[in-house]
């Protein structure tokens, strides 16, 4: 690892992000790190060094040649300056994984400690999966799940164990050449969770992927496939950081969801990569007759994020939610919000966007409602609110909605508001700094959805929007 | 009936309970942002255990004279002083002058949406605490708070429901203004400006409004009531009322002015305000 020049801007961040540690001297012990760039012959080498099938090693070559032929998204945020030959596209930190923390070795283990997952493990989940750079180095499923036929593993084990349900379903949701990045990371994928639950079993604890970027100019390329069968239920969360560096990593990772007649995915969010992290994510779900999907997404990290949670409702009465949350400060470009498409009768969706832009920051929503012929009786409604804190912010918002069938019911509203002097007066008038007063404020402007997270996770959405709000005014 | 001022010994026992006034306004001149004036030099002193009455026309500028109490931002002070405990706060924060123990009861109060009163109070509680600790966080304990809480919900009639709704969020003008009388009970100030507050109540609310206010002027607290009309004062009996007109106290006396104001109306203090 080259030594670390740090700039301004970096002192800066760190002084806000409390996860920016790394630890620097590991990079030699890794066990396997490929070179920078990209090339056939790397992708070749993950899929060699992974011991995988004939045709996953086609499925990644096949998915290089559409990363290739596709040009860079002109829209959304400024993605020009990712230098993909600079990028560590697969970096193997440990020979093998572990299912206890002690195996782990010392530096790693000290890592997930400082980000408290192992005793977050104790305390309420049913599942966590660990993932430090392209692997996941701890997993581990609560043993009665195990028992009632639930299955929990990070995805190369996965393709290993069962490879008939991954070959049958990867890229049946978002297929490799969906788009750029998509294709990237059909072709260099590696880590992330697969889960598979049963016919009517509900599993009530949540189940919890950690992912932690620690190498300077890493590409985490994470591919998660849920499954959730017929009548089943499972609460599945991520959350990320990473450690700030003077130049940017790679985050892009393919999430896939299948939701099976009346089974219920609620799956949440909260990422707060470091400010040198491009997040550029492909998350989309499909619900079969009287399920239901819900994306719970927090962007409050990252320098640029784009990233549109989609659900398709495919049978009668599927339902929808998607829950945005994006908060950008300086230098930050949160380009967030979510997408329905109703293609079945009488199915239902439900989009609420909250973005907050301060100190320069932009953030926004872009979002698509889409209803299909045939889809009569649909209902949806789309609520975007925007808060901007101060003169120099931005806060955009792109609605796009296309409606080929006429029996439906369709709602948007819109506000953008920014923190009112009398408000923050009032509550200053209470003996609040106004430090306090803003953060108050923003809480409570994004409350109806922190409300619907776990109390923990609430807690720490709320942690961490104090923290952006720290040094933002006075 | 004299509009002169009565000898400044027989309205300021307060001052010679205390050897300084526990709030102090001298000489007070407040102007807008574009230098308009509005308050025209106020001299005022409110000690402990003392209810003082501001009586004034609309477009008089007391509630200016309020929100300057406060600290609003957009009203700037151009001359004169406010001490608190002897000490001038014209040069602070909001926050700090609350921390110091003024309250401002709101004509208007704001909404916090997504903030529930419970959670506003214990934070703004909480803030005060911290202060009062010299910078040391000194979280008031949940049940502790809890139970002071309930009881003055009680004693104030606030309806149990309303600790969980959002702050100001939808509620009456009635709820607001109980709201705020709550928030007064809890932060426990040393003096509390009133603005307003029997606007918009109905006769039923007022008098818990009121009974509210005299229940918590004391040893420990002094009021200055900021009202146009007499209603309020028939049950927060001032001890002190000043008329203001124009930006200006016009006159001064006990109780039994607001009564002469009641019966003469404010036209009678027009010209003495014109002729200063």
């Amino acid at each position: 690892m080259s030594t670390q020049h740090e700039t301004d801007t970096v002192k800066e961040i760190r002084s806000e992000y409390k996860y920016g540690f790394s630890n620097p001297d590991e990079a030699k012990d890794y066990f396997f790190k490929s070179g920078r760039g990209l090339s056939p012959e790397l992708v070749a080498a993950i899929s060699a060094h992974k011991n995988e099938p004939e045709w996953m090693l086609k499925f990644r070559l096949k998915s290089l040649d559409y990363f290739n032929a596709r040009p860079l998204p002109a829209w959304g945020g400024n993605v020009a300056e990712i230098d993909f030959d600079n990028i560590f596209y697969y970096i193997k930190p440990t020979e093998k994984q572990a299912d206890k923390w002690e195996d782990l070795p010392a530096d790693i283990l000290d890592t997930w400690d400082k980000l408290g997952i192992p005793e977050a493990e104790k305390k309420y989940l049913a599942g966590v999966g660990a993932q430090y750079e392209s692997e996941v180095v701890y997993h581990k499923l609560q043993a009665d799940l195990e028992a009632k036929g639930v299955i929990f593993l990070d995805m190369d084990s996965a393709l290993r164990d069962h490879e008939d349900i991954v070959k049958q379903h990867m890229g049946t949701i978002i297929p490799q050449n969906d788009n750029k990045f998509a294709a990237l990371n059909s072709a260099v994928w590696s880590g992330g969770s697969f889960i598979y639950v049963p016919p009517g079993v509900r599993i009530e604890m949540p189940l919890q992927a950690y992912f932690r970027i620690n190498a300077e100019n890493m590409g985490q390329f994470e591919r998660t496939l849920i499954i959730v069968d017929e009548d089943a239920y499972v609460h599945y969360v991520e959350g990320c950081t990473a450690p700030i560096y003077s130049s940017d990593s790679l985050h892009s990772a393919v999430v896939e969801i299948i939701v099976k007649p009346r089974g219920r995915c609620r799956y949440t969010t909260i990422q707060n990569w470091s400010n040198n992290v491009y997040n550029l994510v492909t998350k989309r779900a499909i619900a079969y007759e009287d399920a239901t999907m819900e994306w719970v997404d927090g962007n409050l990290g990252s320098k640029l994020t784009m990233k549109y949670p989609a659900i398709w409702l495919m049978g009668d009465r599927a339902h929808g939610e998607v829950l945005s949350i994006a908060f950008a400060g300086k230098g930050q470009h949160q380009d967030a919000g979510g997408k329905c498409v109703h293609v079945a009768p009488n199915t239902t969706s439900v989009i609420t966007s909250k973005s907050i832009s301060k100190d320069g920051g932009r953030a926004g929503y872009r979002g698509l409602l889409e209803v299909a012929k045939g889809a009569h009786g649909a209902r949806s409604k789309v609520v975007c609110d925007a808060l901007i804190l101060d003169e120099e912010s931005r806060s955009d918002t792109y609605p796009y909605i296309r409606i080929d069938e006429s029996d439906v019911n369709i709602g948007h509203e819109a506000t953008v508001s920014k923190i009112g002097e009398e408000q923050l007066f009032y509550l200053m008038s209470r003996g609040l700094s106004e430090a306090e007063a803003s953060a108050m404020i923003v809480s409570g402007f994004v409350e109806p959805i922190t409300k619907e997270l776990p109390l923990e996770y609430a807690v720490e959405m709320n942690r961490l929007i104090l923290l952006q709000m720290e040094g933002s005014v006075g | 009936m004299s509009h002169k001022l009565p000898p400044r010994s027989l309205y300021c026992r307060g001052i010679e309970a205390h050897e300084v006034a526990l709030l102090e306004i001298k000489n007070l001149h407040v102007a807008l942002e574009d230098g308009t004036e509005i308050v025209k030099g106020v001299d005022l002193s409110v000690g402990l255990n003392e209810k003082h009455a501001i009586m004034g026309p609309n477009g008089s500028g007391k509630s200016t004279l309020a929100y300057a109490l406060m600290g609003h931002p957009a009203y700037v002070i151009t001359e004169g002083e406010i001490l608190l405990d002897g000490v001038d706060i014209v040069d602070m924060g909001a926050d700090e002058r609350a921390q110091r123990g003024l309250f401002l009861a709101f004509q208007y109060p704001h909404a916090v949406p997504g903030v529930t009163v419970t959670s506003f109070l214990r934070s703004a509680l909480n803030a005060i605490r911290k202060a009062r600790a010299g910078g040391t966080d000194n979280p008031i304990p949940i049940p502790e708070f809890r139970k002071e809480l309930l009881g003055a919900m009680e004693r104030l009639k606030v309806p149990r429901e309303l600790a969980s709704r959002y702050l100001n969020d939808g509620f009456s003008g009635g709820e607001k203004k109980r709201v705020e009388i709550l928030q007064m009970a809890l932060l426990k100030p040393r003096i509390a400006v009133l603005d307003e507050t029997d606007s918009g109540l109905d006769i039923d609310a007022l008098k818990i409004v009121a009974g509210g206010v005299n229940d918590l002027v004391g040893p420990e607290m002094g009021a200055l009531v900021i009202t146009h009309y007499q209603r309020i004062l028939d049950y927060v009996k001032p001890d002190f009322v000043h008329v203001f007109v124009d930006g200006r106290i016009v006159a001064e006396g006990g109780p039994e002015l607001a009564h002469t104001l009641e019966a003469d109306g404010y036209e009678a203090f027009i010209p003495a305000a014109e002729a200063v």
